[in-house]
């Protein structure tokens, strides 16, 4: 067990071990992996797309074309291309011209985006599912728009979003281990180091895929916590 | 006067909904505004409180406060407007996500910024005077239709507005609740309100109100008091209205 902890782990895993014990022994990397990068990717890309996403979606609800121009534009571009390649600039695109951004950074840079522009399609649809009573009667008690937004609209709208939102944050939990391909050093590419070694592909990959489904496992279980707090006090 | 509203004009695109609209609130009185359904009634209780912006009229106050629609109106005008009147709507409109008391604390709390511990008695007074003191700390959901409205009505007070609007408070209602949503108007008549509703409840119009409106196509045909106009109505259109409403075949 104790060898387990040790830094330079890799180096103890051999191409002449068997399948059991290398499962076991590879399984305290990918979880370093997970817990080191792949968990802080999640949370901290899906904390930043999701401020991202709300004031994407309010410009596009404004109803000035110089607000909602630039977020149709910005929702576009992002759906339209790939996360891998919107990685790749950032990371070996950037890098290329001069302006070097470390692989973490450049990771949460290009999935913020991504959740973005996502999630503000999520909130605008949720926002615009609440009755146009609700800003009326917010309007009649002398609310601004701001007013109403935040304490009427918005509180509302989180409920109708919750469930969207949850398969947003499980496909980011997935799409994360694309960071490996910049270098970050997350589940994934524990895996793949480790196969790189002991060339037991099947192994390593299924054992990857049993963890990122462990953790999705779990992610789903919260959301449906969440779900039913949310629920108590709305009228059906 | 209250309030005198001149030329009041209306159209979504090409309809026009409200046609050169005048009309006179005296202080105290109530109005009752009655007509078929496309008339425009509702239209005219929302150009009261710029729900709907009006495209033409004018608005004065007996304080001195004017409106005048001709040309776009600014922010401080919508929010001083809206200040002088509460609304109460058909579908209540109450916030799902907060309780009865939470309702109504939030206009004077949120928006008027009046104290904390002043507001909570003002909103406690309020709904025990519609008679919802045991059901403050409910969700609007656990409450009734009737219970809801009149949650809907303490929340319109609570803002202390000059001039309290309806817009057909009991239509949405089950028939046996409608009698507990109307006694709370009436008290509300009593102690002196300023009141315009829009109705179908012809003789809670005639038992309560001072003037009464009947419109048609977005004028208004016939108005006096609610035994002039609904005894005995000048106009073919509001006797055909009226026997309609009073014998349905």
């Amino acid at each position: 067990m104790a060898k387990m902890f040790q830094s330079n782990i890799l180096l103890t895993i051999s191409a002449d071990m068997g399948g059991w014990e290398l499962f076991q022994n590879s399984l305290w990397p990918m979880i370093q992996g997970g817990i080191k990068y792949t968990i802080p990717l999640t949370l901290i890309s899906f904390v930043l797309g999701l401020s991202i996403a709300l004031i994407i979606a309010i410009m596009r609800l404004s109803n000035r074309k110089y607000f909602t121009f630039p977020a149709r534009a910005f929702v576009s571009a992002i759906r339209g291309t790939p996360l891998l390649v919107q990685l790749s600039i950032i990371f070996y695109g950037l890098g290329s011209i001069g302006l070097t951004i470390d692989p973490f950074p450049s990771a949460i840079i290009a999935f913020s985006l991504n959740v973005g522009a996502y999630a503000s399609e999520i909130i605008r649809a949720s926002i615009l599912s609440i009755p146009k009573g609700q800003w009326e009667a917010s309007q009649t008690i002398g609310m601004s728009y701001s007013q109403a937004l935040r304490r009427i609209i918005l509180p509302q709208a989180t409920r109708v979003s919750i469930p969207p939102l949850s398969n947003t944050f499980i496909s980011l939990v997935k799409d994360t281990s694309l960071a490996s391909l910049i270098l970050v050093t997350e589940l994934f590419r524990k895996a793949q180091e480790i196969a790189a070694r002991t060339y037991d592909f099947m192994l390593l990959y299924i054992e990857a895929a049993i963890l990122y489904w462990i953790i999705c496992f779990v992610l789903s279980i919260i959301q449906d916590r969440v779900e039913a707090r949310l629920e108590r006090h709305i009228a059906r | 006067m209250f309030l005198s509203v001149k030329g009041l004009t209306k159209a979504f695109g090409e309809l026009e909904v409200l046609k050169d609209i005048n009309l006179d609130i005296e202080e105290g009185n109530i109005l009752a505004i009655i007509g078929p359904s496309g008339s425009g009634k509702t239209t005219l209780l929302r150009c009261l409180n710029v729900l709907e912006v009006p495209n033409k009229g004018e608005f004065t106050f007996d304080d001195g406060f004017k409106v005048n629609f001709d040309k776009p109106m600014r922010k401080k005008e919508i929010t001083e407007l809206r200040r002088k009147s509460g609304m109460v709507f058909q579908s209540y409109n109450l916030f799902p996500h907060k309780t009865a008391l939470e309702n109504v604390t939030e206009g004077p709390l949120i928006v008027q910024k009046r104290p904390k511990s002043e507001v909570i008695e003002l909103a406690e007074n309020i709904l025990n005077k519609v008679g919802l003191g045991d059901k403050m700390n409910l969700y609007p959901h656990q409450l009734s239709g009737g219970q809801q409205q009149r949650v809907g009505i303490a929340r319109a007070l609570a803002i202390k507005p000059q001039l309290m609007l309806f817009d057909e408070p009991t239509s949405a209602l089950d028939p046996e609740l409608v009698g507990e949503v109307l006694k709370v108007i009436k008290d509300l008549a009593n102690e002196g309100w300023t009141m315009a509703i829009v109705t179908h409840e012809l003789k809670f119009a005639e038992q309560v109100s001072d003037q009464v409106i009947f419109m048609d196509e977005g004028q208004i045909v016939e108005q006096g008091p609610p035994e002039a106009v609904l005894r005995s109505p000048q106009k073919e259109r509001t006797q055909q209205f009226l026997k309609r409403i009073l014998n349905p075949e």
